[in-house]
């Protein structure tokens, strides 16, 4: 089985982050794992988005086109991205920060209040993992060890206090 | 089974390179190639090594070229348009008999061109790149586990030989992120002999040089040279071959290319046309061999590169022209998808070029 | 009882420079230093392209040929190499040091560079035959500037030590010339500075020699160590530009 996501949104959201997250804990279940950024002037302030495909054979390209899952965290990546989730798919909206609706009647759409949540829980900038925690549970591996694995990669001991931040914000979006 | 650790295409060469031996490194910034110095700067002074951003690339690789006749294993890396700017010095280091590790983190071009993916150097890379007659070994990474291995091959191949080896990568496969294992089988640096580390009395002077004015003398060098190319031809040719004993059709690509084409020869395969990948892992020098073969019993070969077709006259050259080759890309950035590919496979299945 | 003899660190070949050049004087002077202090055996030595391309057959000590102006760079490699160990100097003329290697030796001096820099100033591009060079004078003659250097259409002649001592970065800067021998004395003396600075660890040394091209000046020897008096010297004056270690025991 091969799973195909596609985080975008602006920079600064944690869409890299996400996705790192994702593939680590892929790595983590024994899975083949890619995840490709983009890169350049983006990087900086701009959109940003980030392919991670999970899978249990060889990965050939690491670019994702056709996700099965989309996470859109803003109006300008559900636009450019909508169409070419496949049918029968996933989309993660940020439902504070894009007003408008999915179009399509052929996926299935999670619409996550996650920045504003984020605001009133204490946990800013952690809308990102808030639609983390919602689509991890979706997949049945929220309390998964290997999800706990991959935090600890992915959270250096340096910044070991926003440990339990992560985890709080996705047990906050596992219960929505 | 070793521990795998998720990393940077770019990330991984320079650990690589760490574990290969190599304490020196010279560069300067450019897209997409920066986590290269980052990661030297960051670990280069903790391991008594020597990471120094240069005021220019000519100015880094003639820093490799110094460190290097000193017999140091040494690397620098850079993108499209400052490999340009290195290829003074990597001629010299060829006309010197010098090792050193070259990456290039491919961008588009011409000139300044832009910043995403692209294989539009190969001529630059497998004809020399710089002035007179010489080669590079060019490896070809297509994941961050070979970027990995490569790196330290590549170490080994330019003590071996003497001669400068360039990794010709490019922006994707030095930006994703992939499990890779460092439990890596390392070889020793071979004794220098030859380096300028100062005769301490002992011996006569050793002299790192490219320049014969006695043109009789500068031809043999040359003749010399040429004679070590014919052996690293017959020995380090390599190349994958994926699904290719029964294939009709054979779809070359290297780097990414191949990842984009591996997915549309598993598509094809499952529309029943027989189709398989040859995949070059060096470039310089070119592996005739699975060509050759492919010219006996394929009807076509088609050529995937992220450029206007360069690989292509290669591929032609080694399979004497017996079959059609044609060429499927895109360029300036742009990256064939897997369908583009596939379409391209299943015209040739039809007859079609 | 030998009363001259050739220095050490000269091999014993036969140089090939013009009748007159000074080149000859410089690189004894550079291999008696070496000799003096000692360190051939750990001396590694930068040549340039130019009339001392072949330097790396005349040194006993081992040798780089680096490309055109990059000697600098090459030295920084060889250097960082093994910095306790190697002595690295480069030799370089005026349009290898003041033309297309600008950036390499202007950068390896901000570094402060822990090498030592023999720069030759004969105001012309030997090699090649007597084309105009950085450093030919305004109204100078050569095959390049025909009417001679022009200011308005090729600007004025670099002086490498006044640019380089604005920098915070070098230790060391003086100019120096080889046209009499009190002037060659104190030539020695600067270069033996520069190479004692490198062994005390205390970075970027560069002395500026005014050397003397008959060959393309078209002067007789004699004549030519005249108008380095006459008309070298005046633009580019004698002197130490930089001693940060000197100026510091001063303010102690």
């Amino acid at each position: 089985m091969t799973t195909q996501y596609l985080f975008a949104g602006f920079g600064g959201q944690g869409i890299l982050f996400a996705g790192k997250l994702l593939a680590y804990k892929g790595l983590m279940d024994g899975k083949n794992v890619s995840w490709l950024p983009s890169y350049g002037p983006e990087m900086r302030g701009g959109t940003a988005n980030c392919s991670v495909i999970v899978s249990d054979e060889p990965i050939g390209a690491p670019i994702v086109l056709n996700p099965d899952v989309l996470i859109a965290m803003n109006l300008p990546s559900l636009d450019r991205y909508e169409n070419d989730v496949v049918p029968g798919g996933t989309i993660y909206v940020d439902s504070s920060l894009i007003e408008r609706k999915v179009t399509r009647d052929d996926v299935t759409v999670r619409y996550i209040p996650a920045t504003s949540l984020a605001a009133q829980k204490g946990l800013d900038g952690l809308a990102n993992m808030i639609i983390m925690g919602n689509l991890l549970n979706n997949e049945g591996s929220l309390a998964s060890e290997s999800l706990e694995k991959a935090l600890g990669k992915c959270i250096s001991a340096r910044h070991a206090d926003r440990l339990q931040l992560n985890r709080d914000a996705m047990s906050l979006g596992s219960e929505l | 089974m070793a521990d795998k650790v998720l990393m940077k295409g770019n990330e991984a060469i320079a650990e690589a390179a760490i574990l290969a031996g190599c304490r020196h490194y010279f560069g300067y910034p450019i897209t997409p190639q920066t986590e290269i110095a980052a990661y030297m700067a960051k670990r280069m002074p903790k391991i008594g090594g020597t990471f120094l951003q240069a005021e220019s690339e000519i100015a880094a690789i003639n820093m490799v070229y110094g460190a290097s006749a000193a017999g140091k294993r040494v690397m620098t890396s850079s993108s499209s348009p400052g490999i340009s700017l290195k290829g003074e010095g990597i001629s010299y280091l060829a006309g010197s008999d010098l090792p050193a590790v070259i990456v290039n983190a491919q961008r588009g071009g011409p000139g300044l061109g832009g910043i995403q993916p692209s294989q539009s150097d190969y001529f630059q890379a497998t004809r020399g790149g710089g002035h007179g007659d010489y080669h590079m070994i060019v490896l070809t990474p297509d994941s961050v586990q070979e970027m990995a291995e490569l790196t330290i091959k590549a170490f080994d191949l330019a003590d071996k030989y003497r001669m400068p080896v360039m990794l010709l990568a490019d922006g994707t496969i030095g930006q994703m992120m992939e499990p890779v294992c460092f439990d890596l089988a390392i070889d020793p640096a071979p004794e220098k002999p030859w380096a300028t580390t100062g005769t301490e009395g002992k011996r006569a002077h050793n002299v790192i040089n490219s320049l014969y004015l006695n043109p009789a003398e500068l031809e043999q060098t040359n003749i010399e040279r040429y004679a070590r190319y014919d052996e690293i031809a017959k020995n380090e040719a390599r190349y994958e071959e994926y699904l290719m004993d029964d294939a009709e059709i054979a779809v070359t690509a290297f780097g990414i290319a191949a990842r984009v084409t591996k997915n549309a020869v598993n598509e094809a395969r499952k529309e029943g046309i027989k189709v398989g990948l040859i995949r070059p892992i060096t470039v310089w020098p070119f592996p005739k061999a699975p060509y050759e073969k492919a010219a006996e019993h394929c009807k076509q070969i088609i050529s995937v590169e992220l450029n206007m077709g360069q690989m292509i006259e290669d591929v032609r050259l080694a399979c004497n022209c017996k079959i059609p080759v044609s060429l499927c890309s895109r360029v300036g950035g742009m990256i064939p998808t897997p369908n583009q590919v596939l379409d391209a496979i299943r015209a040739a299945a039809k007859g079609g070029k | 009882m030998v009363v001259f003899d050739k220095p050490k660190a000269l091999l014993d070949v036969p140089l090939h420079y013009c009748p007159g050049c000074t080149h000859g004087i410089i690189h004894r002077l550079v291999a008696e230093v070496i000799d003096e202090l000692g360190i051939e055996g750990r001396t590694i030595g930068i040549a340039p392209v130019g009339c001392a391309v072949m330097a790396y057959d005349y040194f006993a000590c081992d040798m780089i040929e680096a490309a055109h102006g990059r000697a600098p760079a090459v030295a920084t490699g060889v250097k960082r190499s093994d910095p306790e160990h190697n002595v690295v100097f480069t030799y370089q003329g005026d349009g290898d040091l003041a033309s297309i290697g600008t950036a390499e030796i202007v950068h390896a001096a901000a570094r402060n560079e822990n090498i030592t820099v023999i720069f030759i100033n004969n105001a012309i591009y030997g090699m090649t035959g007597g084309q105009m060079a950085p450093t030919s004078l305004v109204g100078q003659v050569t095959q390049t500037s025909p009417y001679g250097r022009d200011p308005k259409l090729c600007g004025y002649p670099v002086k490498i030590c006044e640019m380089l001592a604005e920098l915070e970065g070098p230790e060391y800067l003086e100019r120096v010339t080889v046209n009499s021998v009190p002037n060659v004395r104190k030539a020695k003396k600067a270069i033996k500075k520069a190479f004692q600075n490198q062994l005390d660890g205390k970075g970027f040394s560069l002395v500026e020699v005014i050397s003397a091209c008959p060959t393309n000046w078209g002067m007789t020897p004699q004549k030519a160590l005249e108008w380095i008096d006459s008309d070298m010297i005046p633009y580019y004056p004698l002197g130490v530009y930089k001693d940060r270690s000197a100026n510091s025991e001063v303010a102690k």
